[in-house]
């Protein structure tokens, strides 16, 4: 009985250890990212082609105050009493944003995306709700973060982002104003030094323009993302790297770029993506004209196609008549053809045979509903990627634009070609097959995933050579884990691969010539 | 020889979560096996919900239809003394769905392993008061899929429990109650970032802890065992299912009160023999099915030492 009593007092001892010794706090992998110091500041970037602006001093800022000058003696010690007050959450604050603002705003943005890619409920009578931007906070929020809406809203905050540090290192060159802690050298510095000149200042013109495309992108967030930029420009201030007038200047200049952007987004034709019931119809009866299968809404109630006119958004990397006719895609094999049931066959296969490594594949590039989105899991990759390479700032929104340049543009082709073609998923054409991932509610061809994973991987490759076959090794994974879930057959994702090697050729040769390289 | 004895205890309870999550309880009831006793079995759980709790908020789902949960599961238990035995099992489990295009999961779901320990026993009169402390674990035997709820089979942590339980007997009336504490471990999905209430950029989700309570009640006579029972599932912790997100975690906020019944006969004139039955049906929940479960098993038991005392 002793023993017995000691054996269960080593076993209670035990788990009390692992009960309270084991701590469950999870870390991510960017929570505590380096601070950024780039190892060179491209300090021509003024001389970069923009993407939107005419060139970079389209928006004037005006020239700085001189650093002997009361006023700005003033704001140097504005830094000081914050500094001299500093608590531990305000160090945190800057630990957080010194990681990189394009970096930290992009991470941001995906948070904003998987909050808003929810598919709305249905209504009492079968139909469904459509989100309203004039109205975001009521349910169905706006928006539903799907994976073009996300795609597009990558592109035009990245693009902006671009546009605006191009402008900003211009007058950098120009005004070159030192940083208050080369003018003042009693200043704390929390963060690496750099010699950029700090008029304006990097930080504040990317959350200006930040700021404003997410107001438009994210109307129902406005709280949430004022709270991010006020935090984002006290760090710089108690980091000692900006006098108040460095982001003052800064924020003006990004939110005039922004409005250029804003303007471009209103007349991109996205807001008439979602169609009408006429338009539709009128789709799945050219399907059935043309002797094919139609897509069917595998939802239930049916749900509407998604974005069936994302097709018609106007592209950033080509015009729309390079895009029917360089890269539109061929049509899918015929419904009633043998190499169409052969596909099925395959798809089948798959279905019923599911292997761990390949259920792996499958959750690993699923980017359903509440995530990311493909495009923002490759804007991970990315960043992930460019936090180990030291670039400037605006290095950083130039990659990070030329990436969701081209995945918007992938998207765009994509569902060009899912619309021209509206093919119908393999579970629905043989209703046996059951899928091993979230079946998505738009025609099967050609595959998103493909599509998106191949425009990055082309793209990612040139910015990074070193990385491009691992980059190219998985945008194939991405590509075959959608046959392996069963909603794509193989000529969806071989055909949407090559659409987005070529699209991501187009983002090679913007690179090759906007004069960063 | 094995020879034929009394009535030999193994009695289990499925207690059903969300699809594909469940809980084998093992250690919930006050019965003990005697001395060098070794019984094992085979049971059979059928549980099914064609409704759920998104948060708080209950609804049906015509892209899920009835989403099921089989589950096959190997228990053998051990009695080390009349006062402490060890028991454990094994699920195979398969899930399901109705309706919709998802494809269900199979494979070896979560062994268990529980000590069981009956620290105080007394009787007044006609009356029996015991005490019991046990502990157990559970971890999972196959690396399943956890991205895929509700079709996964299980949430894939590996658990610690520590219940205390108390057992009064009036003739063949009994009444037990339990409590328990679960520390669960975190778990590593497939994806490497994952939103609930905000971005992690992690594989890592940390689970909450939870704690269980169980009341059952009834008739326990030499042949026949008969009891009600009231179960509570509580997470410390986790997060709530958004309006219409597919997009499951195993971190939820997973709340389920149940009531059920258990039966078990144990054969007169063979009594190394016994069949189990049992029902359980969740009256409230949070981020869980409205499961109802039933289950049927068989035990076999056999006396390595010397007879046993009832």
């Amino acid at each position: 009985m002793k023993k017995i009593f000691l054996s269960i007092s080593i076993i209670t001892c035990g788990a009390m250890i692992l009960f309270y010794g084991c701590s469950k706090t999870i870390e991510g992998r960017t929570d505590n990212a380096p601070a950024l110091l780039p190892s060179n500041t491209d300090v021509n970037a003024g001389a970069w082609k923009p993407i939107l602006l005419t060139g970079p001093t389209e928006f004037a800022v005006a020239a700085p105050i001189a650093t002997n000058t009361p006023d700005y003696i003033a704001q140097v010690s504005e830094i000081k009493s914050f500094q001299a007050n500093i608590t531990p959450e305000e160090k945190d604050i800057v630990r957080y944003w010194s990681a990189g603002a394009v970096f930290r705003w992009n991470e941001i943005l995906r948070e904003l995306v998987a909050r808003h890619n929810l598919p709305p409920y249905q209504n009492a009578d079968g139909t469904y709700p459509v989100p309203n931007a004039n109205n975001p906070l009521a349910y169905p929020q706006f928006p539903f973060a799907n994976p073009p809406y996300a795609a597009r809203a990558y592109a035009y905050v990245s693009a902006a982002q671009y546009d605006a540090l191009v402008a900003a290192w211009y007058y950098k060159k120009l005004y070159n104003r030192p940083a208050p802690y080369v003018v003042d050298a009693t200043v704390n510095v929390l963060i690496p030094k750099s010699d950029l000149p700090s008029y304006p200042s990097e930080d504040a013109v990317v959350e200006g323009v930040t700021t404003e495309m997410m107001k438009l992108l994210f109307p129902g967030d406005q709280d949430f993302i004022q709270l991010k930029a006020e935090e984002h420009k006290h760090a710089r201030l108690i980091a000692g790297a900006n006098v108040r007038s460095d982001l003052d200047a800064g924020e003006a200049l990004g939110k005039l770029v922004a409005q250029k952007f804003i303007t471009r987004a209103r007349g991109d034709r996205a807001g008439a993506a979602v169609g009408t019931p006429a338009i539709w119809s009128q789709m799945e009866q050219d399907c059935i004209t043309r002797g094919e299968t139609p897509w069917i809404s595998q939802e239930s109630p049916k749900r509407p196609p998604m974005l069936p006119l994302f097709g018609k958004v106007k592209t950033f990397l080509f015009d729309s008549t390079t895009m029917v006719t360089q890269i539109r895609p061929g049509p899918p094999p015929s419904t009633s053809s043998k190499q169409f049931q052969d596909e099925t066959a395959e798809v089948k296969y798959y279905a019923d045979h599911p292997t761990r490594e390949r259920m792996k594949a499958i959750d690993f590039w699923a980017d359903g509903v509440a995530t990311v989105t493909p495009p923002g899991h490759w804007n991970d990759i990315a960043a992930e990627d460019f936090l180990k390479q030291n670039f400037s700032e605006v290095r950083w929104a130039r990659n990070l634009a030329l990436l969701n340049m081209a995945m918007m543009d992938a998207a765009i082709v994509c569902w060009d070609g899912k619309y021209a073609y509206f093919n119908p998923r393999p579970s629905q054409v043989d209703p046996s097959i059951k899928t091993l991932t979230g079946l998505p509610n738009f025609p099967s061809y050609i595959s998103g995933h493909s599509t998106f994973s191949a425009a990055a991987a082309t793209i990612l490759g040139h910015i990074l050579p070193s990385r491009a076959n691992d980059y190219l090794g998985m945008a194939e994974e991405a590509k075959l884990s959608r046959l392996y879930g069963a909603i794509h057959y193989r000529s969806d994702i071989e055909v949407g691969f090559d659409c987005g090697k070529k699209v991501g050729n187009f983002a090679i040769q913007r690179a090759t010539t906007d004069g960063a390289e | 020889m094995w020879t034929i004895n009394k009535l030999l205890t193994c009695l289990f309870i499925l207690v059903v979560m969300l699809p594909g999550v469940a809980l084998a309880q093992t250690d919930m009831d006050a019965i003990m096996m005697n001395k060098k006793q070794f019984c094992q079995g085979i049971t059979y759980d059928y549980s099914s919900w064609n409704q759920y709790w998104e948060g708080t908020y209950k609804r049906d789902n015509a892209n899920l239809g009835t989403v099921s949960t089989q589950m096959l599961m190997y228990m053998p238990n051990y009695g080390i003394t009349n006062n402490l035995n060890v028991m454990a099992s094994v699920p195979y489990v398969w899930t399901k769905a109705s309706a919709g295009t998802l494809h269900g999961l199979k494979g070896f779901q979560d062994m268990s392993v529980v000590v069981k320990w009956r620290a105080y026993m007394k009787k007044i009169g006609q009356d029996k008061l015991s005490f019991f402390v046990l502990g157990g674990l559970t971890t999972p035997l196959s690396n399943y899929v956890i991205d895929f709820l509700p079709m996964s089979i299980g949430l894939g942590s590996t658990n610690l429990s520590a219940r205390g339980m108390v057992d009064f007997r009036r003739g063949n009336f009994t009444v037990t109650g339990s409590a328990a504490y679960i520390w669960r471990s975190n778990v590593k999905l497939d994806k490497d970032s994952y939103y609930d209430t905000e971005l992690h950029m992690t594989d890592e989700v940390q689970m909450p802890n939870a704690t269980q309570y169980q009341l059952r009640t009834g008739y326990r006579g030499k042949y026949l065992i008969a009891e009600a029972l009231l179960t509570n599932f509580t997470t410390l912790g986790g997060y709530d299912i958004t309006k219409n997100n597919g997009q499951l975690y195993p971190n939820l906020r997973m709340n389920a009160t149940m009531v059920g019944a258990n039966i078990k006969y144990t054969l007169k004139r063979f009594t190394n023999l016994a069949f189990v039955g049992g029902a359980n049906y969740t009256v409230a929940g949070r981020n869980v099915g409205q499961s109802r479960a039933f289950n049927v098993g068989a035990f076999y038991a056999f006396y390595f030492g010397k007879k046993g005392k009832s």
